[in-house]
């Protein structure tokens, strides 16, 4: 226990420090103080507790991190998604850069700081009231540490004809930034937007980004998120959405880089006939480790989700993913598919893969499915009979089955740029000496609902 | 252009192969016959490289090259082809995507130049007028959905983009209907050249009434026990594979 606490006392100092240097109004002071004292309180998980069984976030725990300079100037080509039509505005270390982003036309979107600032009450209103700080001890730590971020409104009726996109970079030895987006979308309105996390330099840093996001009634969300920290970093990311009656959010992640991924999407359908379509690609090669939970809570009747994730996942790498579907007592008619498919390309690789369905109405339709496979050895043999070399002919069935979720983004022109860093990351997935239509026992779990 | 020497071959410890000699020389077509069992899926297989089969001995020309130190990839670059028994289904991948990357890898090794979309496509639409292959199905996954009639003639649809030297046909007329054997014939007989050779393996005579055949072989129990022409496949359509177990006694 006394090592805990050593372990959270260069959190409490970086806490005193920007209680001392920060403004803020004073709601916000307390709720930072508040946040201290539950990740206090909790502390960082352990493999004890039932939502990190499969991933120790010990490096995290261990490491010292200090604040991030916000200041310093990226280098060229760190933007993972350069070139994109969109209205961007960019982060570094956690703090918005104006001189980086693109003036936006129309949007209410900007620093988070300014708007706190500033005494904006869309943010007093809606900040910390949906990722809730007392049971996730990452997100508590993001609170207490809350400084700036993305402050976004969508008026009601607006439809925004270019995605909306927030590159959060990051960089620095043993430094960390707690980005923050507050993502209100007013009744009626439709827009795309993207929040990429990217870093450069060879430091190790700690990335611990919390997402909120409103979807007004009626109105229509393509949120994508797309994960490329440097090699060797950590990212602790939570992403809570709460959709109002007859909206429709389409949420997709794409997880390709760092050491620990850690992702915790959730969406509360609070409003008749809202519909939630969770999407995910995870890969990982080398040691890394990727672990996505989410949860859909269908909270009023007449709402429908569909959750597809894929994994591809090779050399020692392992993945986790938790699907949880809880169906309010009320929640009638809910119509909810589930789908966990995960590709092994190595003996070493794994995965745990666990739905958890807790239904307490009776009128649902509730479907769930996990697989892990390796690659098809007959389809490989096919290719390669046609002419195809054996690395080619894996690298078509891996883009193939990431191909399952891929195709389901609707914004081609972010959609290839994701296929790109997937062809980028297969040397690194798959070792090149391994024989083709090598057929392994790779180890894998596949939890039984409970 | 194809030699085949003292073949034998295992699956796991059970020797199926157990010496195959096979002149196949460029124009000819040859038809291996033999009841179930008797190793010609096998011998298709080790031709094609399939890891499955481990060869104990023999060897493998192609083109006076050693085929068994090639892999299935470079077997196809250099002009080898089969025809799959049962084409595999692959999610996911379209049949246009897989097809053109197969004949600019072949293209390539040829030292000719790759073929861009249009030309390729080009290509495709004079070949699927004379195979009758739906264009429909050259969008879709590769084989899948296909009913057997539409893989087999995919097959075939294949080896007319790809033009290889030498094509092995693994039961490529089992389960079709006749207007599927027809048109599978039909594009085999329209392939068929002074440069290329071919080899049928087929369990029944049905094939050889559309494709004729300049040799006749039948394998029993991992043998070519009977060599002959077109005339000895309708002697085996009288007497049936019964008969074999006594000529192997005699012999």
């Amino acid at each position: 226990m006394i090592e805990l606490k050593e372990e959270l006392q260069s959190y409490a100092s970086c806490f005193d420090r920007l209680q001392q240097r920060a403004g803020g109004p004073a709601w916000l002071r307390q709720l930072r103080v508040a946040a201290m004292a539950r990740f206090t309180e909790l502390g960082f998980p352990t493999r004890r507790q039932e939502e990190w069984k499969y991933t120790s976030v010990a490096p995290v725990a261990k490491g010292a991190f200090a604040f991030g300079d916000g200041l310093i100037q990226p280098p060229e080509g760190v933007d993972p998604l350069a070139g994109l039509d969109c209205h961007r505005l960019a982060f570094v270390n956690g703090r918005f850069r104006a001189d980086l982003s693109s003036v936006l036309d129309g949007v209410e979107a900007g620093s988070l700081s300014a708007a706190l600032n500033t005494g904006n009450e869309l943010v007093e209103n809606h900040l910390a009231r949906y990722a809730s700080y007392q049971n996730h001890p990452f997100v508590a730590l993001n609170t207490a540490l809350l400084e700036d971020g993305a402050a976004v409104r969508i008026p009601a009726g607006t439809i925004l004809e270019k995605p909306l996109y927030l590159l959060w970079l990051s960089s620095g030895e043993q430094t960390m930034s707690h980005p923050r987006s507050l993502i209100v979308v007013g009744a009626g309105s439709q827009v795309s937007i993207i929040e990429a996390y990217a870093g450069f330099g060879e430091g190790v840093y700690f990335t611990n980004p919390v997402s909120e996001i409103v979807v007004g009634e009626n109105s229509i969300v393509e949120y994508y998120k797309v994960q490329r920290e440097r090699p060797g970093c950590y990212h602790v990311a939570t992403i809570q959405s709460e959709q109002q009656r007859g909206s429709t959010l389409h949420s997709h992640s794409a997880s390709f880089g760092a050491a620990l991924v850690r992702n915790d999407i959730n969406s509360v359908l609070d409003g008749e006939g809202a519909e939630c379509v969770l999407d995910g690609l995870y890969t990982g090669g080398g040691a890394q480790h990727i672990d996505n939970h989410t949860t859909l809570d269908h909270a009023q009747p007449h709402c429908s989700t569909r959750e597809y994730y894929h994994g591809i996942l090779g050399g020692r790498a392992s993945g986790v993913f938790s699907g949880r579907i809880i169906v309010r007592k009320d929640a009638q008619k809910t119509d909810a598919i589930q789908s966990n498919k995960n590709l092994l390309l190595s003996e070493e690789a794994s995965i745990n893969s666990k739905p958890q369905l807790e239904i307490y109405a009776d009128d649902v339709r509730c479907t769930h499915g996990a697989t892990v496979g390796q690659l098809d050895a007959d389809a490989l043999f096919y290719l390669r009979s046609r002419g195809i070399r054996a690395e080619e002919a894996r690298n078509m069935l891996i883009a193939a089955f990431a191909g399952g979720v891929l195709d389901r983004i609707r914004m081609g022109a972010l959609r290839e740029r994701l296929e790109e860093m997937l062809r980028q990351d297969l040397q690194s997935l798959l070792p090149v000496q391994q024989a083709a239509g090598h057929a392994s026992a790779a180890r894998s779990r596949l939890h039984e609902v409970p | 252009m194809l030699s085949i020497r003292n073949l034998h071959a295992n699956v796991g410890d059970k020797e199926i192969l157990k010496g195959i000699d096979l002149e196949v020389k460029a124009g000819q077509v040859h038809a291996v016959m033999g009841p179930n069992g008797s190793g010609k899926s096998t011998l298709a297989g080790v031709l094609a490289g399939r890891e499955l089969f481990e060869v104990t001995a023999g060897e493998v020309l192609f083109e006076g090259k050693n085929l068994l130190e090639m892999k299935p990839e470079e077997r196809a670059r250099l002009g080898l082809f089969m025809a799959f028994q049962y084409p595999v289904e692959i999610p996911g991948v379209s049949n246009m995507y897989f097809l053109r990357a197969a004949l600019n890898a072949i293209r390539k090794e040829r030292g000719e130049e790759e073929l861009d979309a249009v030309d390729f496509m080009q290509l495709v639409q004079e070949k699927t007028r004379v195979l009758e292959v739906g264009e429909n199905l050259l969008s879709r996954p590769v084989n899948v959905g296909f009913s057997g009639g539409e893989k087999k003639r995919n097959e075939i649809f294949q080896m007319a983009v790809l033009e290889p030297r030498l094509a092995i046909l693994d039961e490529t007329d089992s389960g079709l209907d006749i207007d599927a054997l027809k048109a599978v014939a039909a594009g085999v007989n329209a392939m068929r050249s002074p440069e290329r050779a071919m080899v049928l393996v087929t369990h029944y005579q049905r094939l050889l009434n559309y494709i004729v055949p300049d040799f006749v072989h039948v394998m029993y129990d991992g043998r070519i026990i009977r060599s002959g022409g077109k005339e000895l496949a309708l002697e085996l359509e009288e007497t049936g594979y019964a008969g074999l177990e006594e000529t192997v006694a005699a012999q």
